[in-house]
């Protein structure tokens, strides 16, 4: 296996005239850590979901794992977006996980049932297998006693601990984050940073769209800055954080009057 | 003026009236039946990314939508057979009539409770790998279809009650047999009388089942 996972090229995404991602390159190595920041609507999101085709790029090329996704397509006037079918998507999605801002657990089935889900419909594991395998991945965020609750009845940090689980259990090789913790409320978002935190320690692959900037620092070996839909400026947290050294990044930098680094 | 009610010649007939409700009863279950099929396959057509499955089942709905169901019988009944060169009994053009036109409102019902559902749903499946169909029936119609009983049970109502158009066909239902008993009896007002009750007593125990149905559907979820 080669050392690079995810390697983007000249990524493009427009919704209909609204161009948001206007090529952006980036290369993924195995087992690390990327903190993605920018402004409000600079299309950080936007980057992110195209990895795991949550939204389908207008153009450029993704390789997972040195290989090649998708088949060319088409040139036409909004660029040569490539077609995908959806069992290649299937596939990818298995190993490229996500967790959202708004957690998306299933309402109808409880916490044990979420996590079990991925494992039941997608990988055909025993059902067996895969209630042993969700409680660990439950009792490893913490909430081996709320294998039968049902999501509405948690608070948002232990929703957010369910979806990390949920997204582990398929044992993904990258796991993407969208500002997982900016819908909870201030005093739960240690809990789930912590366990994103020991998942690092692991050594997962994580790319994190964040604007806590401070848990950026700790948790990035690599951090990316995004503005208008390019990346702007790239380097360690050190460096980008630190000693930013291009106008727009030392800008929005500048915002945050106390670093917490 | 007082009117002599005589119950009695409606009720020496009142087989006829019994052949007629299960005529009606028949005739409604079975145009569900179909129509909740002809609904679902519309309502993913509507909600597919193509074109060319979605403008015809978007024509299909507005057409329906906008033409009296009575047409649709007599389409059935007088006009395909010429079309198809195949003539068929009542009961079948009834059946073709109603499941397509009640197809076109319970689509618009599922089409309704699917897009209910908020995009995250779809996404925090699709995240785990799941392909459509998986997506739809794990995670979709599950909590879908809590909200679709309602409107789902409004229509099979409205359905029901639209069996009575295939008296026109001679198809043997409930309003077709008063009509031949009021023939018999010359008692309008007993026989219609009698099967506005026949038709409520079978709606409203109907109605009261379906709200068992849904409340223990609101329980569970
Ligand atoms: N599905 C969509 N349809 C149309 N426009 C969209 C869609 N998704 C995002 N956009 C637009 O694309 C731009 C970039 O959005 P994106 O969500 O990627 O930004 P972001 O950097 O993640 O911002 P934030 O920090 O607020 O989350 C915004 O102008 C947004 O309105
Ligand atoms: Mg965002």
């Amino acid at each position: 296996m080669s050392d690079t996972v995810i390697r983007i090229r000249n990524l493009h995404k427009r919704f209909g005239d609204l161009h948001v991602v206007k090529g952006v390159d980036l290369e993924v190595k195995r087992g690390e850590r990327i903190a993605i920041i920018g402004a409000s609507g600079s299309g950080k999101s936007t980057i992110l979901r195209c990895l795991n085709f949550m939204e389908m790029p207008s153009d450029g090329t993704i390789e997972l794992d040195g290989k090649l996704l998708g088949t060319e397509g088409r040139a036409n006037d909004g660029g040569a977006a490539r077609t995908y079918s959806e069992s290649e998507l299937c596939e990818v999605r298995t190993r490229v996980g996500m967790v959202f801002q708004q957690f998306n657990l299933f309402p109808h089935m409880t916490v044990l049932e979420n996590v079990m889900e991925g494992l039941i419909t997608v990988k055909r594991t025993p059902k067996g297998a895969a209630r042993s395998r969700a409680t660990e991945q439950l009792a490893k965020v913490g909430l081996q006693d709320k294998l039968h609750a049902y999501p509405g009845k948690l608070s948002g940090g232990q929703q957010q601990r369910v979806a990390i689980a949920r997204a582990l259990a398929m044992d993904p090789e990258v796991l993407l984050f969208d500002e997982p913790t900016s819908s909870l409320d201030p005093e739960l978002v240690g809990e789930v940073l912590r366990v994103i935190h020991a998942l690092a320690e692991e050594g997962r692959t994580m790319l994190l769209v964040t604007h806590e900037l401070g848990f950026a620092y700790h948790f990035a070996d690599r951090v990316v800055f995004i503005a208008d839909g390019i990346v702007y400026e790239t380097g360690t947290a050190d460096d980008v954080l630190k000693h930013p050294t291009k106008e727009r990044t030392q800008a929005f930098l500048a915002r945050f009057t106390e670093r917490a680094f | 003026m007082q009117y002599q009610w005589d119950f009695a010649a409606v009720w020496s007939h009142f087989d006829l009236l019994i052949v007629g409700l299960i005529g009606t009863v028949e005739l409604a279950l079975v145009s569900i039946v179909l129509g909740v099929i002809v609904g679902f396959v519309v309502a993913l057509m509507r909600l597919s990314h193509r074109r060319a499955l979605r403008t015809p089942a978007t024509a299909f709905v507005e057409f329906y939508r906008n033409t009296p169901p009575i047409v649709h019988f007599f389409w059935f009944f007088y006009a395909l057979p010429i079309l198809i060169g195949l003539s068929f009994e009542p009961f079948t053009a009834a059946v073709l009539a109603l499941s397509t036109q009640s197809g076109a409102f319970y689509a618009e019902v599922f089409r309704g409770g699917i897009v209910s559902i908020e995009r995250g749903q779809w996404e925090g499946a699709k995240a785990l790998g799941m392909n459509y169909r998986a997506v739809l029936r794990r995670v979709i119609l599950p909590q879908a279809l809590r909200r679709m009983v309602a409107p789902f049970v409004d229509r099979s109502f409205e359905l029901t009650k639209t069996t009575a158009l295939a008296s026109s066909l001679a198809y043997a239902e409930l309003l077709y047999q008063a009509m031949q008993v009021n023939s018999i009896t010359y008692r309008p007002m007993e026989v219609y009388t009698t099967i506005a009750i026949m038709y409520f007593i079978v709606l409203f125990a109907a109605s009261n089942l379906m709200r068992l149905v849904e409340y223990r559907l609101a329980r569970v979820g």
